[in-house]
């Protein structure tokens, strides 16, 4: 192996076979490291890279399903700036990410520290706190559009059984404010898991020693938490946090099936609106440019991610 | 005296932690405990405003079940998704093992550069991609088939599953390679025989992902299939169950449970290696 086939040519002797030349060739270190990463790296340069080249594109020309059009420039985008949905499906957006990633890292934070505490059947507790992010959620969201049904709803019932509501009880997804609050439980209740898990993977990190020592010194039980678990905490939830975004502001699932954008408009998310101008309106132009509106977010996160978290 | 008041404390707080985990078991579950009854009760019962929601109250049946198997092709979804997620987890599992340990092991130019793009395509959601993707299956010939899924959901499943295995290789001992090539196997030898042994709970963790992944997956496949012969469990029931007439709750939910029945004989089985996937996915990220 340590003499090479063109030595052994020189001398007289016969070189080694073709395919003992090949084997020597894929041997190498290098050749072989490629040679792994190329199935993988033709895969996401075609159906990722060049999909997102061709949104890109589909954003700037007047493209509709069955008709390839031209070049518009700047059009698409203008056109949905305008657009009174569109403005709405920004609001919506925001406000949707915002209460649900709050509710989403209170609770879950609270939850992970319940869980740290030694308590009996833990196996079984954290697996049915985990359900509701394992069972697909399209078919959980069917659920809960039976619990928020305008004549049925479970959730009424209750209410107005214990005297929190006074009959017939509000019609969950046919008002807006209301609507709202439903896609928002269900987001919640779908993403709690996630926050809850993660984050007592990083309580579970942190050496009790430190928990100890302040209560030694005196601190209670805010006090520790607020001055010794979170500050430690923060590596771990800035991760949870910036992917929780992601898949937050990008929501398809839920929104879908529980109100598919409305009672007019007011949950329509990027994902939703771009579904239904792009596949369902065939406006393939317009609705590429929306959910290209979800890129900004994306880039950010990204720069977050790799230029602080994974520094180490 | 002294073990007598930290006994009652240690109850108290142990009080404590139970009455708080209750409001958040009861959220967890309720919503599937109330989709499985519903599934059994007749519709006389269902849309009767006097009756209590909660419980069974004139005999459970089993009627909605029948329905489905009778009068809809959920038989035809539930095979499609199996098949759909079985192709796609295996076919994703071959090219992230060898991508992973590519980029786990190997030395060369780029490699660094390569784990970027993978961890940066790991956080690209699917519905920013979906739209130019519908077009793409469409120019491939495989619009309106399984394969128009198979085809696409590795784009998800590889970097996330490169990502979770990369993990796992980096905690086989370099100098056990060493010594097999030392001994004289090729590297794929190496690969196979000598790290994959090794790095099987990860594995084990990435497959079980995959499959739940490709099993609830909704937009791709509710985007690039429309016939109902051709659809997935998810997009079948969430779908084709909705008809324009009023009663069809019982068979909905019946649908929505049965569909998710496989996910959740897996889930018993396998529940630590979720929890693991889940913790490594995002805090080793």
């Amino acid at each position: 192996m340590a003499v090479g086939h063109r030595a052994l040519e020189i001398a007289g002797l016969p070189g080694p076979g073709r395919l003992a030349r090949v084997r020597e060739w894929w041997e190498q270190e290098h050749v072989f490291g490629y040679g792994l990463i190329l199935p993988a790296l033709v895969l996401l340069v075609c159906l990722v890279a060049y999909p997102f080249g061709m949104a890109i594109y589909f954003s700037l020309s007047d493209y509709w399903v069955g008709s390839p059009g031209g070049f518009v420039g700047l059009q698409n985008y203008r056109a949905i700036l305008g657009n009174e949905t569109f403005r709405q499906t920004v609001q919506n957006s925001f406000v949707f990410t915002a209460i649900a990633l709050t509710l989403k890292a209170v609770l879950g934070v609270w939850l992970a520290l319940l869980l740290v505490r030694r308590v009996r059947f833990k196996r079984l507790i954290r697996g049915a706190v985990l359900l509701p992010w394992v069972i697909p959620t399209a078919l959980s969201t069917l659920g809960w559009w039976w619990m928020f049904d305008s004549l049925y709803s479970v959730v009424n019932w209750t209410a107005i059984h214990l005297g929190i509501l006074s009959a017939p009880g509000p019609n969950w997804l046919g008002q807006s404010a209301y609507a709202m609050a439903a896609v928002i439980t269900v987001n919640v209740w779908r993403g709690l898991p996630f926050f809850a898990i993660t984050t007592l993977a990083g309580l579970v990190s942190i050496p009790r020693e430190f928990d100890e020592a302040a209560e030694v010194d005196g601190a209670g039980p805010w006090a520790r938490f607020r001055y010794v678990t979170l500050p430690l905490l923060k590596p771990v939830l800035a991760v949870v946090i910036l992917f929780s975004t992601i898949f937050t502001f990008s929501d398809f699932n839920i929104v879908y099936v529980l109100t598919r954008g409305g009672p007019v408009n007011t949950t329509h998310l990027f994902a939703t609106l771009a579904y239904q101008t792009g596949l369902q309106g065939g406006n393939l132009g317009q609705g590429a440019a929306i959910s290209l509106c979800l890129f900004p977010l994306l880039a950010t996160a990204v720069f977050f991610q790799l230029r602080y978290v994974r520094k180490d | 005296m002294e073990s007598a008041r930290s006994r009652g404390a240690k109850i108290r707080a142990a009080a404590f932690t139970y009455a708080n985990l209750v409001p958040f078991l009861v959220f967890a579950l309720f919503p599937f405990y109330f989709m499985l009854i519903t599934s059994f009760k007749s519709n006389a019962e269902l849309y009767n405003l006097q009756s209590v929601p909660f419980l069974i109250q004139t005999g459970a049946i089993t009627d909605h079940y029948a329905y489905l198997f009778q009068r809809t092709e959920f038989l035809t979804w539930m095979k499609n998704s199996l098949v759909i997620s079985v192709v796609a987890t295996a076919a994703s599992l071959v090219i992230s093992i060898l991508a992973g340990y590519s980029l786990a092991r190997l030395r060369y130019r780029g490699a660094a550069s390569f784990g970027t793009a993978v961890f940066v395509t790991y956080l690209v959601p699917p519905t920013l991609l979906f739209l130019p993707l519908s077009q793409v299956v469409v120019w491939l010939g495989i619009s309106d088939t399984v394969w128009a899924l198979i085809v696409t959901y590795p784009t998800f499943l590889v970097p996330f599953c490169t990502w979770l295995l990369m993990g796992y290789f980096r905690t086989v001992p370099r100098e056990v390679e060493e010594c097999a090539l030392v001994d004289g196997a090729s590297r794929m030898q190496t690969l196979t025989r000598i790290v994959l042994p090794m790095a099987v709970p990860g594995i084990v963790c990435a497959a079980l992902f995959s499959f739940t992944l490709c099993w609830n997956e909704f937009i791709y496949a509710l985007t690039f299939v429309s016939q109902s012969a051709h659809k997935t469990a998810v997009v079948g029931v969430t779908a084709d169950l909705i008809r324009g007439d009023i009663y069809y709750w019982g068979s909905l939910m019946a649908g929505a449970v049965l569909a998710s029945v496989p996910i959740v004989c897996v889930y018993v089985f396998f529940l630590d290696y979720y929890v693991a996937g889940l913790t490594a996915g995002a805090v080793k990220g």
